[in-house]
Formats: C-alpha cells, sequence, structure tokens
C-alpha cells in the first residue's frame, strides 16, 4: 500500500509533504521530551508521518496537523515500548504508562522549549564537532540519512554508523533532553552557534563535486540560525551568527564567475549581491554589537567586520580603518593565528603593506595554512617581489585541494611559477 | 540518575611517598566537597606495582602475567571515582573539580550497572508477561 493510491491530487500530495517536513522537527522535539529517548521519537514520527499520508487524503487534513502527528506519535511509541522484547520490560513499561498519562499541551510555550531542548542535545559539547553536525542535519533539518552522507562527502554507511553512535552516546553517557541552567546557558549558546557556523561553512567549502547539495547546507544553516534568534531572541551570540551567515549568503550569485572560479571580496560585482539579505545581515550585526555585555561576543565582532563590507558602495570605498579597529577588539578576545592572519591583511588594504607583511611573517605555526601562503603571496606581490610572491603561491597551491582556488592561483601568478 | 566512573590520568605518582601528601590533601577536600555524588573510588599505588593479567586460549587457558600496567602511556591511571549524577552535565562539573583535571586529564565513562540488576529484571519480566 503506498499512499499514491489514495491521493490522486498532485498538488494536494504535495501540500502534505509540506506539511509534514515543516512540522518534523518539533513533532520530534516533543517526542523527545515526552520519551526521553531520540531514537525511540523520531521512529514514532516516522511511523506518524507514515499514517498521516494514508489518512488524511480521505479525512482530510486535520485542523492542527501538528497536535494530531504529536498525538498520533505518542500512541506509536507507546505500541512500540509494548511491543518489543521481554528484557527491561518493566522499566518500558513504566515509560509507557507515564507517557499515557502525559497532558497533551501544545502550548507555544512548551513547543519552544521543546525545540531548544533537542537543539540544545544535538549540540552537546560532550558531542564531537563532526557528531553535533551530523545529527543537526538529520534532526533538526530533517535530512534523509543519504542526504546527510551526500551533503557532507562522507558514505552513506559511515554516516549511518555516526549517526547511530552519537544517539547511543545521548542515551548512555546520560545526556539529558533538557535547555541547559542559566549558568552554563552562554557557554552551550556559542557550542551551538560554533556547529551551526560549520554547517555553514561546509556548504561553503565548495569543491567541485555537490557544489550545488553543499549550497542547499548553507541555506539549512541560515534557517537554523533563524529558528534560534526567533527561539532566544535578544541573544548577542545568536544574532552575530545569523548576521554573519546573511552577510556572507548575500554574496552567494557574486563570489563565483560563470566557471566556478572564485571572485574575491575586492573584484566581485556588487549589483549582485543580495541587498535585502545584507541589510538583514547589517542591522542584526548593529543589535549583536549593541547588546554585547562589556566583553563582546566573538560573534557578533565577527558579524561587525562583515557589515563593514556589506555597507561599502564599492571595494574602493571600503572603511578598512574600521576594519582595523574591528580586528583589534575580535584579537583581544581571540589572539590565534588565523585572526591575527586576517588583521594582517586588513591592514594591508588600509595601506600598510608592509607592516602588515612583517606581522604575516612574524606569525608561528601556519606552515600548513593556505591561506597564509596565499596572503603572503598577494602582499610580496604588491611590494613588487615577485619571485618571492611566485614561491609562496606554489606553496599555497600545494595545500588546497579546491579546483576554484588552485585556478585563482594560477590566474594571479601564471608565468612566474618557478622552475623546479 | 545514572552511574558514572571518572578515571583520572595523570603524570604517574606515588601517593605512599611523604612527597604526596599536598596532593592527597586536595584529593581529601574534593572527596568531602563531593561527598554527595561519590560512592566510591581510590587512588593507585604507581604502576611499578601493576600486574597485567591474560588468559590465552579462552576460559581456562593458560595464565599469562605481565610486570606493568596494560600500556606504558605518558600519563597513566593513577586513581579513579564513582560517581552517581543525575545526568552528564552535572557529572561533568564534578569531573572538573577532581585535581587530576588540572594535572592531567579525567575521563568519565557511564557506568552499566551488571551485578545485581539484570538478574532482578529478567526475573520480574517473567512476572509481568
Amino acid at each position: 500500500m503506498s499512499a499514491g493510491e489514495f491521493v490522486t491530487d498532485r498538488a494536494a500530495s504535495e501540500e502534505l509533504t509540506a506539511i509534514l517536513r515543516g512540522e518534523r522537527r518539533q513533532v520530534v522535539a516533543s517526542l523527545t521530551r515526552l520519551t526521553g529517548d531520540l531514537t525511540l521519537a523520531e521512529d514514532a514520527v516516522q511511523d506518524a508521518s507514515i499514517i498521516a499520508l494514508h489518512t488524511w487524503p480521505r479525512t482530510g487534513i486535520p485542523p492542527n496537523p501538528r497536535a494530531w502527528l504529536i498525538v498520533t506519535a505518542k500512541h506509536r511509541a507507546i505500541d512500540t515500548l509494548r511491543r518489543e522484547g521481554a528484557r527491561w520490560a518493566r522499566e518500558r513499561e513504566a515509560v509507557a504508562v507515564a507517557l499515557q498519562r502525559a497532558p497533551d499541551d501544545f502550548s507555544v510555550g512548551v513547543l519552544r522549549d521543546d525545540q531548544l531542548r533537542l537543539i540544545f542535545t544535538c549540540c552537546h559539547p560532550a558531542l564531537a564537532p563532526e557528531a553535533q553536525v551530523a545529527l543537526s542535519l538529520r534532526v533538526l533539518c530533517g535530512l534523509s540519512v543519504a542526504e546527510v552522507a551526500r551533503v557532507l562527502l562522507v558514505p552513506e554507511a559511515t554516516m549511518a554508523k555516526r549517526l547511530t553512535r552519537a544517539r547511543q552516546k545521548i542515551a548512555a553517557a546520560g545526556i539529558r533532553y533538557r535547555v541547559p541552567d542559566s549558568e552554563d546557558l552562554p557557554e552551550r549558546m556559542r557550542t551551538v552557534a560554533t556547529t551551526v557556523f560549520l554547517l555553514f561553512t561546509e556548504g561553503y567549502a565548495s569543491r567541485s563535486a555537490g557544489a550545488h547539495e553543499r549550497r542547499s547546507l548553507a541555506d539549512e544553516a541560515v534557517r537554523l540560525g533563524r529558528l534560534l534568534v526567533q527561539l532566544l531572541p535578544g541573544e548577542a551570540v545568536l544574532e552575530g551568527l545569523l548576521a554573519i551567515m546573511l552577510l556572507q549568503h548575500s554574496r552567494r550569485d557574486a563570489r563565483m564567475d560563470v566557471s566556478g572560479d572564485i571572485v574575491l571580496l575586492a573584484d566581485q560585482d556588487r549589483a549582485r549581491w543580495d541587498l535585502a539579505m545584507a541589510g538583514e545581515g547589517i542591522e542584526l550585526a548593529a543589535s549583536a554589537i549593541r547588546g554585547s555585555q562589556l566583553t563582546p561576543e566573538r560573534f557578533a565582532v565577527v558579524a561587525a567586520i562583515a557589515a563593514c563590507h556589506a555597507i561599502a558602495p564599492s571595494a574602493a570605498s571600503t572603511d578598512w580603518d574600521a576594519i582595523v579597529s574591528w580586528y583589534d577588539v575580535l584579537v583581544r578576545l581571540d589572539a590565534s593565528p588565523v585572526v591575527l592572519l586576517n588583521r594582517a591583511a586588513a591592514l594591508a588594504e588600509s595601506g600598510q603593506e608592509r607592516a602588515a607583511l612583517d606581522a604575516v611573517d612574524a606569525l608561528q605555526g601556519l606552515d600548513d595554512y593556505f591561506w597564509w601562503h596565499a596572503t603572503r603571496a598577494e602582499l610580496l606581490r604588491r611590494l613588487g617581489q615577485e619571485t618571492e610572491a611566485a614561491v609562496a603561491a606554489t606553496l599555497a597551491r600545494r595545500l588546497t585541494d579546491s579546483p576554484a582556488q588552485q585556478r585563482l592561483l594560477d590566474r594571479r601568478y601564471s608565468g612566474r611559477q618557478p622552475n623546479r | 540518575m545514572t552511574s558514572y566512573v571518572a578515571l583520572i590520568y595523570t603524570p604517574d605518582v606515588d601517593w605512599s611517598q611523604p612527597e604526596y601528601a599536598d596532593g592527597m590533601a586536595e584529593y581529601q577536600r574534593f572527596g568531602k566537597d563531593a561527598a554527595s555524588v561519590i560512592r566510591g573510588g581510590a587512588a593507585l599505588y604507581h604502576t611499578p606495582t601493576a600486574t597485567t593479567v591474560r588468559v590465552t586460549g579462552g576460559k581456562g587457558g593458560d595464565v599469562v602475567l605481565s610486570d606493568g600496567p596494560y600500556a606504558e602511556t605518558k600519563e597513566a591511571l593513577t586513581g579513579f571515582y564513582l560517581l552517581e549524577c543525575a545526568d552528564l552535565d552535572e557529572a561533568i562539573k564534578v569531573a572538573a573539580m577532581i585535581p587530576g583535571a588540572w594535572n592531567g586529564a579525567v575521563e568519565i565513562r557511564p557506568a552499566l550497572p551488571m551485578t545485581v540488576n539484570v538478574p532482578t529484571l529478567e526475573t520480574s519480566d517473567t512476572v509481568t508477561q
């Protein structure tokens, strides 16, 4: 029996699928609260969706599909608990009884907290970052295991194993499904923001294979960012996160040319920027900075830097002095070599190329970092040290497997490659 | 409630020597502060006192001994606690108070209840069905 037997009207079927997709996260979230078990919740929601596909075409879509799905999934979970083998039967029965007695509460506050609990569970710092990313895509974004595997460029069997292991750890290690208490909340929000941003940058590390799917990864990350700001409004770290993603994403059509080559910020056609999205990002960045405590949030400062670029009508009119001073703030929060490298690049743009090169050369431990060599190459080229620039470019080229980045280097330094 | 074992990995120490008295006092303070969740534990004699036991060829086979710890590493297992905590977040907070956490690292592992619970549950299963 397939859903298609009942659904003759394709548009109606599409509406149905869209509702199920749209409600999935909330329904899984509420079921996880009710059962305390992510795997059981996901399976029950899957069953409830199949039941909906079979019955809704006959009965019509219920007035509150979300409530219908939660109640149906709850009954499926009770059935599963009672049906499974004999081991641990008493404990399972206790959960089943508790489930049956749980009030059906669909108030806005409860539903909102359910989503937050689910987000904080998927992004628990005791889970490895790659496990957090995979779980978020599967559980929060509702991608299938095959889709998660495809966008993260991992074989499907590997991904299935990774997800199972993550769920097992949540259950066995006692990662409880809850919103962190106020003492832990700021740090835990940073973990969530970092995971979502990781997802976003994965989407941007476009390689030739799967570039299209990976761009949809960035869309998912932006969607999660919006959800976070909606669920926890006025939090500088989350506003900063969403601002950075929107500002970067607003340039998505300008950052690659027709042949898939990278176009640097300075060379981008700003008419192709998504100004509405950029505007939203600028407003959020400003709000994140205003809402920051005495020590500003890292994400808010990075958003401010991105906003400086977005408000410049042309590359030449960029206020590099402002950007350098934002980097000074950032360095106080995070004096990592990569941040110092970016500050040096901004310094160069503000006209201080020699000082920038000295700063870049002073950095330790970036020998294997593509951008360190690429930045050196660019600075040396500008200072007229072309042979050394070409050597740096060759080293940079070896450190990237992105064909677009390789072509960019070839274009800039072609004919100047030293013989080796 | 979940049971956790906190395994303490630090540079090898001989707790029986007087120069480690200060370190021992630190652990005693932790023991007092975390008394409500500690269910057991011990400091271990240093690794040269360890004996590793293996039985080859399955149950009842030859007992093969080696002098020393299972793995020679820079940081050795020097002590452990058995904790009972509400969840992983609480266990992490407790583990962060163990002196070994800043002298080395503390691994927290959920413990599967074995000896008491399983047989009782199996019996109750037959009763409920």
